[in-house]
């Protein structure tokens, strides 16, 4: 009986025993409490009692009776909770047979949803699904977004308070709604992944858990929504970019350029089945994530960075592109098409995209822009405005890895 | 569930509208209206005139302080109310968005705490 097989109980059941609770008794609060509660109370016993052989049963029932204990010393409460608890009360034994109201019928589904609502804040879906669906402490939480404990805790309360207040429903969306809502919850767990992903040197090591987190998130989505092929693409890329964790930072704690990394230490489990699952989600529809996956695909599967296959990451792009259009797409396409088709190819998309607002502003603010642009100049042999755009992408703040990258090209460029 | 859907908008109102956006917005308001009854939902709902017609009080010290206008000047004003009754905020929302006043500012949807 170790701490260890308590978490892994932790991991496999809370959001179930959650999202059961607040079904019943119709608030998160309510819900998180209860299922906290008897959560301590298994650390408690388990290690004399051992682990029972429903743990998600023993655990539901004890929360229920937690939940149902603080609604009696709480008689004054709501309409809402007093009409819980009677009919609590009226089914002595609490059975999980209502029927559902979406095309899947989970709990969890239910609470993923209610957590990724619209109405509520990004920052605030990010916290309540790292709370109630991933079950991380309110401290946990805090330490992961850099944020002092009470100002997360406050974030959490004023979020379930608005659930509550504005009555936002508890139910998996209609499948007319279901495509956008359901990119809201995706575009969660993406967050989620991109947090823990942020290469701000000292913080990797606070963030790493949240990489793991996004995943399990991601799991989560396919197993519920299996036939969502952006659900399948979401986990995909995540998993692909996740293969690269140890290669990406060096030693000394800075980032690594794509081209510059130890392939052999690539994980290739997660390569192998970020690659499965991005072929599937590409079968299911060619829809942004699915494409985002398969382009991580290209590069994971290329054995060298020579040898990578950027006729079809231009091609995906430029799918991309006219799906979901970004300044930041078309600059990738770009480069993938100076791979291909040479930089001058490279360059006619470059100073197009500059031509377009988004793509000004990208100018304006990125150095990416520049240096991507410094590049095919380069390699087009024209060195001075090559030189000028090196040290355009040098005054936007790269980080100090690229800058010292940035810097060798502009010198080697200058002494020719 | 009742909620009061707000609808801010320029201080001229529907007169800042060219004729061509003001038969625009009629069409729209009357296929809103429209969706209105269909759905039984309306509690209550009302214009508001302009802001230059609005009388501010304020109790100073005890003492009624009446002032011309609005209370607070700002680019955005409260043009008009409606107040519906749906089951969730997902219904509310649903219908904040098919409304015709969401195209021309910002349209608040606020919960209305019932009474205990």
């Amino acid at each position: 009986m170790t701490a260890a097989a308590i978490d892994d109980v932790h991991r496999r059941e809370w959001a179930r025993v959650v999202a059961a609770l607040a079904r019943s008794f119709g608030d998160l609060d309510v819900a998180e409490d209860a299922a906290a509660e008897a959560f301590a109370v298994a650390v408690e016993r388990w290690p004399h009692i051992g682990i029972p052989d429903k743990p998600g049963a023993w655990l539901l029932t004890t929360a229920r009776n937690k939940a149902l204990d603080r609604l009696r010393r709480e008689s004054t409460r709501s309409h809402r909770q007093a009409a819980a608890h009677d009919l609590l009360e009226a089914r002595a034994t609490a059975s999980d047979d209502l029927p559902g109201t979406g095309p899947v019928d989970d709990d969890r589904l239910r609470l993923v949803f209610t957590c990724c609502h619209p109405a509520l804040a990004p920052e605030a879906r990010v916290a309540l699904t790292l709370r109630l669906i991933a079950g991380l402490t309110t401290g946990e939480v805090a330490r992961a977004f850099l944020v002092p404990e009470p100002t997360m805790a406050q974030r959490l309360v004023r979020a379930k308070r608005k659930i509550a207040a504005a009555n936002i429903p508890y139910r998996v969306p209609a499948p007319p709604e279901l495509p956008e809502r359901l990119d809201a919850v995706l575009r969660v767990v993406y967050l989620v992944f991109r947090e823990g992903y942020a290469p701000s040197g000292g913080q990797e090591l606070v963030r790493a858990p949240l990489r793991d987190e996004a995943i399990r998130l991601g799991r989560l989505l396919v197993e519920l929504l299996p036939d969502e092929g952006e659900a399948l693409g979401l986990l995909g890329l995540l998993l692909l970019h996740d293969s690269r964790r140890t290669t990406r930072v060096d030693d000394a704690g800075d980032l690594v350029l794509l081209a510059d990394q130890d392939r052999a230490q690539w994980n290739t489990d997660a390569i192998r089945e970020g690659v499965s699952l991005a072929a599937q989600a590409l079968h299911r529809g060619r829809r942004p994530y699915a494409l985002q996956a398969a382009i991580a695909a290209c590069h994971a599967a290329a054995p060298s960075a020579e040898h990578t296959d950027w006729q079809a990451i231009a091609t995906l792009y430029g799918e991309l592109a006219r799906l979901d259009p970004s300044p930041a797409v078309e600059l990738n396409r770009a480069v993938a098409v100076a791979e291909v088709e040479g930089p001058g190819a490279g360059l006619a998309l470059v100073e197009a995209l500059a031509t377009t607002p988004g793509g000004a502003a990208l100018a304006r603010a990125s150095h990416l822009f520049h240096a991507a642009r410094a590049d095919m100049l380069r390699r087009a042999q024209r060195d001075a405005e090559a030189a000028d755009a090196y040290r355009d992408a040098l005054a936007r703040n790269p980080t100090a890895p690229e800058r010292r990258f940035l810097l060798q090209r502009l010198e080697e460029i200058s002494s020719k | 569930m009742k909620y009061a859907l707000l609808g801010y908008g320029p201080p001229a109102g529907l007169d800042s509208l060219s004729p061509a956006e003001r038969a625009t917005w009629d069409a729209d308001d009357a296929r809103f209206q429209a969706l209105l009854s269909e759905r039984g939902c309306v509690v209550f709902g009302v214009p508001l005139d302009h802001v230059t017609t609005a009388t501010t009080v304020r109790i100073v010290d005890g003492e009624p302080v009446l002032t011309d206008g609005p209370f607070a000047d700002t680019s955005e004003v409260l043009g008009g109310i409606l107040v519906i009754d749906v089951a969730d905020l997902d219904e509310a929302l649903d219908i904040a968005k098919q409304c015709p006043a969401a195209g021309v500012g910002p349209l608040e949807v606020r919960p209305i705490p019932a009474r205990e």
